[in-house]
C-alpha cells in the first residue's frame, strides 16, 4: 500500500523540493536541517571526547590501585578496583591542603583588588571628565604592550624591597589591579546612556551616588567577567609564585604540584591525584559561573 | 562633593514635586539635564579631586607594579646586580654577552619553532570550532563549557597530564606499540624537536577553547543577511565560509594571529613541566622566558643579565602587538 501510494505522489511533489531547499537554505540560519543537526552534534561529541579524554585518563590513573599495572601496553580505561589511597598519600606526603588554602588566599586577594580597583578607576575614566585622564589612559595602554614576563626580575626586586619575598601577599600584590581590567570596566561604563547620569545630576546626585546607584548596577555582567578572569588567572599562575615563594609551606597549588611531581616521579598515580586536586575546584568554579561568562561573550565583553 | 552638584543644578526637590498636571516637569528636567551635560565646563558635576580619588588605587598599582618595574628593567639591564648584593653599571656588557650566548640562540630557536608549530593550528581550528557551536542548539551551553575547560585548567595541570600521556611507558606509546605502529617508544619528552612538538600539541589543545570564544564573539558580528543573500544566490556552505565568514572575521584572525605569536614567544610552564624544570637534556629545550627565570633564580641570580634578556623579550613581542594597535585604529 505504501508503495502504491508513494508512486503517484512523487511526480506531484517533484517540483516543490527545489523550491523548498532554496527556502530552507535562506531560512537555515534560524532552523537547520536534520542532517546538519546530526552532523553538528556528531562533531561536537567527538570534540568533547578529545577535550575531556586526557582529564578522564588522569582521573582514571589517580584511582588505580597500587597493584594495578599502569604501565601496561594494553591499558584499561576503567580502574579494576578504584581506590582513593593516592589522594590520601598526596595529602600526607605534601601539605596539599595548605597549598590549596594558599591558592584560595591569593585568588581572593586578586579578585577583591581587581573588582574594587578596576571598577572605581573604570568609572572615573569613563564617566567623569578630568585633567590628566588622557595621560592615565595612555599609561594604561602602554602597559598592555608589556609581557608580564619582561618585568619579572624588576617586579621581584620591588617585592623583596617591600619585605614581601616568600609571602602570599607578595604573590598576590602585583596582580591586584590589572590594567586590562580597568579598561574592560571603562568600556562597560562607557556603554551606559549619558541621559541617566544627566537626570541624576539634575536630581542632585553627587559623583559617588551616581557611581553606586547608576554605574555599578549597569556593569554587573562585566564585574562577573573580571571576577572569573582574575580568579582563574590567580589560581593557575605558576611562574610568578615559583619565583616569589621558597618555603614549601607557602607554595600555591601550581608550585606545590610541581614539587609533588618531583617527589613522586616514579608514581604517576599520586601525581595524577595531585593534578585532580588542583583541577577540580577551578572547573567547579567555572561550571557555576559559565552562564555569566558566556553572557559576557555575547555582550561583547571578550574581544581579545 | 554634594555641594558642587547642588550649586550647579537645582536640587531634585524643586523639580520632583511638580504637579502631575503641569506636564512640563519632565521635559523641563530633561532640558536642564541636556544643558548640564553639554556645558561641561560651566556646570561642575563633581569636585576636581573626585576622579583622582577613584583612580587612586589603580594609579598606585600602575606606577608601582607596571611603570616602575619597566623603567627598572631598563636600568638593571645595564648593571650586574645580584639578588643579595647591589651591583654597578657595566655599560653594554650584558648585551655583548647576549651576542655570544649559545644558550640564547637555542632558546630563540625553540621559541620561534614552537610559535610556528602553534600558529596555523590555533589560527584555524578554533574558527571551525566556533562555527560548530555558533548555532544555539539545545545543550550548546554544555558543549561550549566543555570546550573551554582546558583553558580554565592551569598550564601546570595540563602539562602534567600530557607528560603522563606522552611518557615512554604512557598510554600513547603503549597503544602505538600494541598496534605495532612502532617497536620502540617514541621519545616525546626527551628528543629535542619532539619535545617542542609535544609542547605545541598541548598548547594547541589547551588554547582551542580560548580562541574559539574570541571567534564566537566575532561571528556574532557577521550580518546574517549576508549569509542569507549568499544562500539565496546558491552558494553552498563551503563557498559561504570563504566569501562571507572569512572576510567577516578577517580582522579577528589578525588579532588571533598576533595573540598566538606573542603568547607562544612567552612560553614557559609547558616546557618547564614537560622537562621537569631542567630545560631538557643539556638545556636543549629552554625558552627565552625559561632563561630569564634561570638567571633570576636563587640568591646568586644574575639580575642584570636576566633584565637584558627581558628587554629582548619585550622587543620581540612589541612588533606583533603594535600591529594589533594599528588594526584596531583602522577598524
Amino acid at each position: 500500500m505504501g508503495t502504491t501510494n508513494a508512486a503517484p505522489r512523487t511526480p506531484a511533489t517533484a517540483p516543490p523540493p527545489t523550491r523548498v531547499t532554496a527556502r530552507t537554505g535562506a531560512r537555515g540560519f534560524s532552523t537547520i536541517s536534520p542532517r546538519e543537526t546530526v552532523v553538528r552534534y556528531g562533531l561536537m561529541v567527538l570534540v568533547v571526547f578529545l577535550t575531556i579524554g586526557p582529564f578522564l585518563w588522569q582521573l582514571s590513573t589517580s584511582l588505580k590501585g597500587a597493584a594495578e599495572d599502569v604501565y601496561t601496553r594494553t591499558p584499561s580505561f576503567l580502574p579494576t578496583s578504584p581506590t582513593l589511597e593516592h589522594y590520601v598519600t598526596a595529602f600526607q606526603a605534601v601539605p596539599i591542603l595548605d597549598f590549596a588554602g594558599n591558592s584560595v588566599v591569593v585568588a581572593a586577594l586578586v579578585v577583591g583588588g581587581n573588582v574594587v580597583g578596576a571598577t572605581l578607576a573604570g568609572y572615573a575614566l569613563a564617566r567623569l571628565r578630568f585633567r590628566g585622564s588622557r595621560l592615565v589612559m595612555a599609561a594604561i595602554l602602554f602597559t598592555l604592550l608589556l609581557p608580564g614576563e619582561a618585568t619579572l626580575v624588576a617586579q621581584y626586586l620591588t617585592i623583596r624591597q617591600l619585605g614581601l619575598a616568600d609571602t602570599l601577599l607578595g604573590v598576590a600584590l602585583p596582580g591586584m589591579v590589572g590594567m586590562i581590567n580597568v579598561l574592560l570596566m571603562r568600556t562597560a561604563f562607557v556603554a551606559i546612556p549619558k541621559e541617566l547620569d544627566e537626570a541624576a545630576i539634575v536630581d542632585g546626585a553627587n559623583a559617588f551616588q551616581r557611581f553606586w546607584r547608576i554605574g555599578v548596577p549597569n556593569v554587573k555582567g562585566m564585574i562577573a567577567v573580571i571576577t572569573i578572569f582574575a580568579f582563574i588567572g590567580a589560581w593557575d599562575d605558576f611562574l610568578w609564585p615559583l619565583i616569589v615563594l621558597t618555603t614549601p609551606d607557602r607554595f600555591t597549588l601550581t608550585v606545590g604540584l610541581q614539587y609533588l611531581s618531583g617527589v613522586f616521579t616514579n608514581n604517576p598515580r599520586i601525581v595524577a591525584a595531585g593534578t585532580m586536586i588542583a583541577f577540580i575546584p577551578i572547573v567547579a568554579f567555572f561550571a557555576v559561573l559559565q552562564r555569566y561568562f558566556f553572557r559576557g561573550v555575547d555582550e561583547g565583553a571578550i574581544k581579545g | 562633593m554634594t555641594a558642587d552638584t547642588s550649586h550647579a543644578a537645582p536640587p531634585g526637590g524643586t523639580l520632583r514635586p511638580a504637579p502631575p498636571g503641569r506636564g512640563g516637569g519632565r521635559a523641563d528636567r530633561a532640558g536642564r539635564a541636556r544643558r548640564a551635560g553639554a556645558a561641561g565646563t560651566a556646570v561642575r558635576t563633581h569636585a576636581w579631586f573626585t576622579p583622582w580619588l577613584l583612580v587612586a588605587p589603580a594609579l598606585l598599582f600602575l606606577v608601582v607594579f607596571n611603570l616602575w618595574p619597566s623603567a627598572n628593567t631598563v636600568f638593571l639591564a645595564f648593571t650586574n646586580v645580584k639578588v643579595l648584593s647591589g651591583g654597578e653599571l657595566v655599560g653594554l656588557a650584558n648585551f655583548e654577552r647576549m651576542l655570544t650566548d649559545r644558550q640564547l640562540v637555542v632558546a630563540l630557536t625553540n621559541s620561534i619553532v614552537f610559535m610556528l608549530l602553534c600558529l596555523p593550528f590555533l589560527l584555524l581550528a578554533p574558527l571551525g570550532l566556533a562555527i560548530l557551536v555558533e548555532k544555539k542548539l539545545p545543550g550548546i551551553a554544555f558543549f561550549r563549557t566543555v570546550f573551554y575547560t582546558p583553558v580554565v585548567a592551569s598550564a601546570v595541570v595540563v602539562a602534567l597530564i600530557w607528560q603522563w600521556l606522552l611518557d615512554d611507558r604512557g598510554v600513547i606509546n603503549g597503544l602505538a606499540q600494541t598496534l605495532g605502529v612502532v617497536a620502540e617508544p617514541i621519545p616525546f619528552l626527551t628528543d629535542r624537536w619532539l619535545v617542542l612538538i609535544s609542547a605545541a600539541s598541548l598548547t594547541i589543545w589547551k588554547g582551542l577553547g580560548y580562541y574559539m570564544v574570541i571567534y564566537l564573539s566575532a561571528l556574532g558580528g557577521v550580518p546574517r543577511e549576508l549569509h542569507e543573500a549568499a544562500a539565496v544566490d546558491g552558494a553552498n556552505a563551503w563557498r559561504r565560509f570563504w566569501s562571507v565568514t572569512v572576510p567577516g572575521v578577517r580582522n579577528t584572525m589578525f588579532l588571533v594571529a598576533v595573540l598566538i605569536t606573542v603568547s607562544a614567544l612567552r612560553i614557559f610552564s609547558e616546557l618547564y613541566i614537560l622537562t621537569d624544570g631542567t630545560g631538557g637534556i643539556g638545556g636543549q629545550n629552554v625558552s627565552v622566558v625559561m632563561l630569564i627565570q634561570m638567571y633570576a633564580r636563587g640568591f646568586s641570580g644574575n639580575l642584570g643579565y636576566a633584565s637584558a634578556l627581558s628587554l629582548l623579550l619585550f622587543v620581540i613581542t612589541l612588533g606583533p602587538l603594535l600591529l594589533i594597535a594599528r588594526i584596531n585604529r583602522r577598524s
